[in-house]
C-alpha cells in the first residue's frame, strides 16, 4: 500500500497521468506558502511536493533557490512542513515532502517518519540521498509504511536503475535531464528514452518525470509516456513573480488540463 | 636557520592504511556519497579511472617527474629558532609548501588531478575557490595542460582575493563571481557541482580539497600525501627522530591530511589540526568545524558541520578565507573520533600574532590559513616544553594577504586600521607581537583539544 502508487492508479484510472506539484514552504512566508499549496491541490494537483527550505541545494536552479533564500534567512526549516502537509492533505492532494537529507537528518531521522506519518503525509523524496546510503531512512519507512522516491537520471546505469526502482516506493523520480531545476523552453528527449529504460525494471512502480516541465502542452507532452508529471519551478516562479495563490491555482488547471489532454501514459 | 637537502622518497598513492576509506568511500561512519543520482556514473567514473590510475607504474612516473620539474619538490624542511624562542624553547621545524609553485599545496592535487582529467577524455575543468589559492593552482594545471578552466568564487571572495582573481585570469581562466547563498567558498561549490551536473559529459570537477563525495577525499588526500611522506624521511634524516607533533591548518583539510598520513601509523607522534576560531568559538563567529560544530551531511559527505536546530548549514567566519568553510572532510572527522587526531581553534588574533612573528623572526611570510599552525605551535611548544620536536606544515605563502595583513595591522591607510590590531609600526612591532602572543595560551587555542 502507498498513499502516492494509490493516487497514480487513480489517474490512470481516469485515462491521465498524475500532477504533482512543488513548492516550498515559508516562501514568501510560512502561511502564504500552504495557502498556495492548498490552491495547487484545489486547481488540480493530485500530489503536492512539500519543500524544506535548505541552505545548500545543490539541485536546485536560480528559481527554487531564490524562493528558498528568502525562506531560509526567515528561519523556516523542517518543523514548518508538517502544518503544510495537513492542509494539503485536507485539501484532498497527497503530500510528499521534499527534502535534501541534512535537515532530516537533524531532525532525526525515525522522529521525522513518526511525524510525518502523524500528519498525513505519504512519504519523502530525497534528492541527494541515493539508496546505497539510505539504511536509516529505508528502515524507517518500512515500519512506518511511508513512501520513499529515490531518483535516476540519464546518467544511470541499467544496474543503478534496477537498484534504484527496488529501493523506491510510491513512485521512482525520473530526472529528465541532466542538470538542475528549472523551466526549459522544450523537453528533453532524454526524459522519454530514461522512462523506457527505468520502465524494463520498474514493474508496476509508478514513473514521475520532473526538470523543465512548466506548461500545458509540456505536461501533455510527458504525460504520453510517464505516469506523472512533477512541475516545481514554474510554480515557484508564480510566487516570485507576486501572483500568489490565484497564480498557482490557474498554472494547475492548465497543467491538469495537459495531462488529460494527453490520454493515457504508454 | 637550516634547511633540508634530502632525497625525496618514492612516490606513493595507495593508502597509508588498508580499507581506510572502505570501497564506498567510508571513513568509519564518515563520507559516502550525498549527491543526485545524477553524479553517480562520474562519480564512479572518477573512482575506477583513480583506482586503475594509481597503480600504473607509467602514471606515477608522469606524476613524480611533474612533482619535481614544475612544481619543484621535494620542499625543504626548515628549521625557525627564533620563532621558536617564543614557543618555549620547542624546536620548531616547517614543512615548505609555501616554497611549491604557485605558492601552497594546492598543487600536489590539481596535478594528479588534471591528468586523470586527460585519461578520462575530458576537455574541461571546474573547480571551487575560497582563497583563491586552489583556483590558481587549478588554473594552471589547466594551462599546463590545454584544458578549458571555469573557476567559481564566492563574490565576497573575489573582493577579499582580488590579486588571485587576476592571477587566474592571466592563466586563462573563467572566473565565475557566486552571488548565491553567503557568497563564499560553500556556494561556490554548490555552483562548482551545478555545472558539472549539467556539463558531466564534457567536464571534471577537480575538488580542492579532502572533503565532497567519494572519491573525492580519499583521491585528494592520496595526491597530498607527498608532503607527509617527504616530511617524515626529511626529519627522520636530519635529526635522527621523529617529532612529537605534527600541526597543521585544517578547513577543508587537505594540507593536514596531507602531512598527517604519512604519520597516522606512528603512535608517539600527536597529530594536531588547527581550525579558525575567527572571533573565537564562543561568540558563534568562527569556522572551527570540529571543534564547534556537529555530525551532518554537506556537499556530498557526512562529517562535522557548523549547522542549526534545522540542518542549515551556519556561515562561517575567518579572516582566512582559505579556511573559512563550515564543513571538514571526513577523515578528519573519523580521525578525532577514534582519538588519533586531535582539533583545536586558533582566533584571528592569534593567528595573525603568529603571522607577524615569523615574518619578523624568521623572514617568511606565511599565508594566513598557515599562521593558524604556526599559532598552534606557539601553544603546544610550551605545553611540551624545550625538548619538544614540532613539524608544521607552512602550506602556503603570504603574498596574497599583504592587503589583509596590512590592513590588519594598520601598515597601510591610516583610514583602515581595525579596532584592536596587534601591530603597531610606529612603536616596537616584535614587542607587541610577542607580548600579545603571550596570551593565546589562555585562550581559545589551548581549551578545546
Amino acid at each position: 500500500m502507498s498513499m502516492l502508487a494509490d493516487r497514480i492508479a487513480a489517474a490512470r484510472a481516469e485515462g491521465r497521468a498524475a500532477l504533482i506539484a512543488y513548492l516550498p514552504v515559508g516562501y514568501p512566508d510560512v502561511d502564504t506558502s500552504v495557502e498556495a499549496m492548498v490552491a495547487a491541490v484545489e486547481g488540480g494537483a493530485d500530489a503536492l511536493e512539500v519543500g524544506v527550505p535548505y541552505s545548500d541545494p545543490g539541485m536546485e536552479g536560480p528559481v527554487i533557490q531564490e524562493a528558498m533564500d528568502v525562506a531560509v534567512r526567515a528561519g523556516v526549516g523542517l518543523p514548518d512542513v508538517l502544518p503544510a502537509v495537513r492542509a494539503v492533505a485536507a485539501a484532498g492532494g497527497v503530500p510528499v515532502v521534499m527534502s535534501y537529507w541534512n535537515p532530516v537528518e537533524r531532525y532525526g531521522v525515525d522522529r521525522f517518519a513518526d511525524d510525518l506519518a502523524a500528519a498525513g503525509g505519504a512519504g519523502a523524496i530525497t534528492p541527494d540521498l541515493i539508496p546505497d546510503e539510505a539504511g536509516p531512512w529505508i528502515a524507517a519507512t518500512d515500519r512506518t509504511g511511508l513512501d520513499r522516491v529515490f531518483l535516476v537520471a540519464p546518467s544511470s546505469t541499467d544496474a543503478r536503475l534496477a537498484a534504484t526502482v527496488a529501493a523506491s516506493r510510491g513512485f521512482v523520480y525520473a530526472a529528465s535531464t541532466m542538470g538542475v531545476t528549472g523551466t526549459r523552453t522544450t523537453v528533453s528527449s532524454t526524459a522519454g528514452e530514461l522512462v523506457a529504460r527505468t520502465r524494463l525494471v520498474a514493474g508496476d512502480l509508478p514513473i514521475c518525470v520532473g526538470l523543465g516541465v512548466s506548461n500545458g502542452d509540456q505536461a501533455a507532452e510527458v504525460a504520453r509516456f510517464a505516469d506523472g508529471v512533477i512541475v516545481g519551478s514554474a510554480y515557484v516562479r508564480e510566487m516570485l513573480d507576486g501572483r500568489g495563490a490565484e497564480g498557482v491555482r490557474a498554472l494547475s488547471a492548465e497543467l491538469a488540463e495537459g495531462v488529460r489532454r494527453a490520454g493515457t501514459p504508454a | 636557520m637550516t634547511t633540508s637537502a634530502v632525497s625525496p622518497p618514492e612516490t606513493r598513492l595507495e593508502p597509508a592504511q588498508p580499507g581506510w576509506p572502505d570501497a564506498t568511500g567510508h571513513f568509519g561512519v564518515f563520507g559516502g556519497r550525498f549527491v543526485p543520482e545524477a553524479l553517480i556514473a562520474a562519480l564512479d567514473e572518477l573512482t575506477e579511472a583513480y583506482r586503475a590510475m594509481r597503480v600504473d607504474p607509467a602514471f606515477i612516473e608522469e606524476f613524480a617527474a611533474l612533482q619535481r620539474d614544475y612544481t619543484g619538490r621535494p620542499s625543504p624542511i626548515t628549521e625557525v629558532p627564533r620563532f621558536a624562542e617564543h614557543a618555549g624553547g620547542a624546536r620548531i621545524w616547517l614543512k615548505r609548501e609555501d616554497l611549491n609553485h604557485t605558492g601552497s599545496h594546492k598543487i600536489n592535487n590539481v596535478l594528479g588531478q588534471a591528468l586523470l582529467t586527460r585519461r578520462i577524455g575530458k576537455q574541461r575543468v571546474i573547480a571551487e575557490t575560497g582563497a583563491g589559492q586552489h583556483g590558481v593552482a587549478t588554473a594552471t594545471a589547466a594551462a599546463l595542460m590545454g584544458l578549458s578552466c571555469t573557476i567559481y568564487m564566492g563574490e565576497e571572495d573575489t573582493r577579499r582575493q582580488a590579486l588571485n582573481v587576476a592571477r587566474m585570469r592571466l592563466l586563462g581562466a573563467e572566473v565565475v563571481p557566486v552571488t548565491t547563498g553567503s557568497r563564499t567558498l560553500k556556494d561556490a561549490i554548490n555552483e562548482a557541482f551545478r555545472d558539472w551536473v549539467t556539463n558531466v559529459e564534457t567536464t571534471n570537477y577537480v575538488f580542492g580539497t579532502v572533503a565532497g563525495p567519494h572519491p573525492f577525499p580519499e583521491m585528494v588526500r592520496d595526491f597530498q600525501r607527498v608532503i607527509g611522506d617527504e616530511a617524515r624521511a626529511q626529519v627522520l634524516e636530519r635529526l635522527g627522530r621523529l617529532p612529537d607533533a605534527v600541526l597543521a591548518c585544517v578547513g577543508g583539510g587537505s594540507n593536514a591530511i596531507g602531512i598527517f598520513t604519512a604519520f597516522v601509523p606512528d603512535d608517539g607522534v600527536r597529530l594536531v589540526g588547527l581550525e579558525a576560531g575567527g572571533d573565537g568559538v564562543g561568540t558563534g563567529r568562527h569556522a572551527a568545524t570540529i571543534t564547534g560544530g556537529t555530525p551532518g551531511v554537506l556537499h556530498g559527505a557526512r562529517s562535522y558541520l557548523l549547522q542549526d536546530e534545522n540542518g542549515q548549514t551556519i556561515e562561517s567566519h575567518s579572516i582566512s578565507a582559505g579556511l573559512d568553510y563550515p564543513g571538514v572532510g571526513p577523515e578528519h572527522s573519523h580521525l578525532h573520533d577514534i582519538g588519533r587526531a586531535e582539533y583545536r581553534a586558533v582566533t584571528d588574533a592569534e593567528a595573525m600574532e603568529a603571522f607577524a612573528l615569523l615574518c619578523r623572526t624568521e623572514g617568511i611570510i606565511p599565508a594566513i590559513e598557515s599562521a593558524h599552525a604556526l599559532a598552534g605551535a606557539l601553544v603546544m611548544g610550551r605545553e611540551l616544553g624545550p625538548e619538544a620536536l614540532l613539524l608544521v606544515n607552512l602550506s602556503g605563502r603570504g603574498d596574497k594577504d599583504v592587503e589583509t595583513a596590512s590592513r590588519w595591522f594598520g601598515l597601510g591607510d591610516r583610514e583602515h586600521v581595525e579596532p584592536g590590531a596587534g601591530m603597531d609600526t610606529d612603536q616596537q612591532p616584535l614587542e607587541g607581537a610577542v607580548t600579545s602572543g603571550d596570551a593565546v595560551a589562555g585562550q581559545d587555542a589551548g581549551e578545546s583539544a
